[in-house]
């Protein structure tokens, strides 16, 4: 099997035209590529190089910025030989091929990003929410969501309300020399 | 010794009878019955739930209180002990537990989370199954020892003793009669 930086070598040749960026950082390396060639990269990761591993896939909120949102995925091989980093910048009504038929892992990956950031998966077999209830009007890790929560109401499925956050945060002192310090409560902000 | 039917004034005292008799109100016998059988029905969320079980367990043995017969049915319940974090997705869940239980019913919050929301100031999380369902005694800790718990759970047997039982129980009756 093809090492990580041949991998590399021959992904940035043969996608030339659609790559953004190459980095590495402390021995993780990191291809940035356009939303467009980035199921055909993933493809070809998975077919050609080996990658038959999904670690995970996540994505990132650049509130304030344009294109919006960063599709992050972490592929790996099996025996652990080679990780590779794949981002691709996401616009706020722009839909992301779905890799559920590559990585069977993909599915609830896809969902929980769905659910929590809002980015809809195009080809997904099963695109409902999963950590929230179907419903729920909100994406809660968007950078302009509360941490407090927003009000919502759904009679007798659920509801939300708002936390009280004053006096916080609210955080144990691991360390503390008695139970009654390390007793999460609220502190005074420095 | 056989009583003489005709002698009235001897049948006020049965010497038959002597040393069975309690003379006690019934609101202390209702209590003093209920608060020696609790039996919990463990609504087990998150962490708090792993000291319950511990607490039922033989280290620290609740049965010892009478309060060991944990009941996953709520119909079979009386006391609810709500151990650990209440997600707003399982809040309602939570509820429509405690709704089928019979009543008289008391609730326990055990642990920070369930009493307040504890660290989680978040979107996801109740803060306090007590805004749900009306909460008898709370337990402070993150989780709470076993020891605690089972000192929460004398302080619901405490507040059980001291209840008027019977009164709550007739209300509607006692109405009538005064009436």
């Amino acid at each position: 099997m093809s090492d990580l930086i041949e991998d590399i070598a021959v992904l940035k040749q043969k996608f030339a035209s659609g790559l953004v960026a190459e980095t590495e950082f402390r021995g993780e390396h990191t291809l940035e590529v356009i939303l467009a060639s980035l199921r055909d990269v993933l493809v070809f990761a998975n077919q050609d190089l080996g990658y038959d591993f999904l670690l995970d896939i996540s994505s990132l909120d650049h509130f304030g910025s344009d294109p919006r949102f960063e599709m992050v995925y972490e592929l790996a091989t099996v025996d652990d030989a080679k990780h590779l980093r794949v981002r691709a910048k996401v616009g706020e009504d722009e839909e992301v091929p779905t890799v559920v038929d590559l990585w069977a892992g993909a599915e609830w990956h896809e969902r929980e990003v769905y659910d929590m950031m809002g980015i809809r998966f195009k080809g997904h077999p099963d695109l409902r929410r999963i950590l929230m209830w179907e419903g729920y009007p909100f994406h809660p890790l968007r950078k302009d969501f509360p941490l407090a929560g927003r009000p919502s109401e759904m009679p007798d499925v659920a509801f939300s309300g708002v936390a009280p956050m004053e006096g916080g945060p609210f955080v144990t002192s691991a360390g503390a020399e008695d139970p009654i310090r390390r007793e999460p409560r609220s502190k005074a902000m420095d | 010794m056989v009583s003489d039917n005709s002698q009235s004034h001897l049948t006020t005292y049965d010497s038959k009878i002597e040393g069975n008799v309690i003379v006690t109100r019934v609101d202390a016998a209702m209590n003093w019955m209920r608060k020696n059988s609790l039996w919990p029905m463990p609504m087990g969320l998150a962490c708090c739930a792993i000291e319950m079980m511990a607490s039922a367990c033989s280290r620290f043995d609740l049965s010892r209180f009478g309060m060991e017969v944990m009941r996953f049915s709520p119909r079979q319940a009386d006391v609810m002990i709500v151990s650990g974090t209440v997600t707003y997705k399982m809040a309602l869940a939570v509820k429509r537990i405690w709704d089928q239980m019979p009543e008289p019913k008391w609730c326990i919050a055990m642990g920070a989370c369930a009493s307040s929301g504890g660290m989680y100031r978040s979107y996801a999380t109740l803060q306090g199954i007590d805004r749900l369902i009306p909460v008898d005694v709370y337990i402070s800790g993150c989780p709470p020892r076993p020891e605690a718990l089972i000192n929460g759970l004398m302080k619901l047997q405490e507040k059980i003793e001291g209840s008027s039982a019977l009164a709550e129980q007739k209300k509607e009756f006692f109405e009538d009669i005064a009436s």
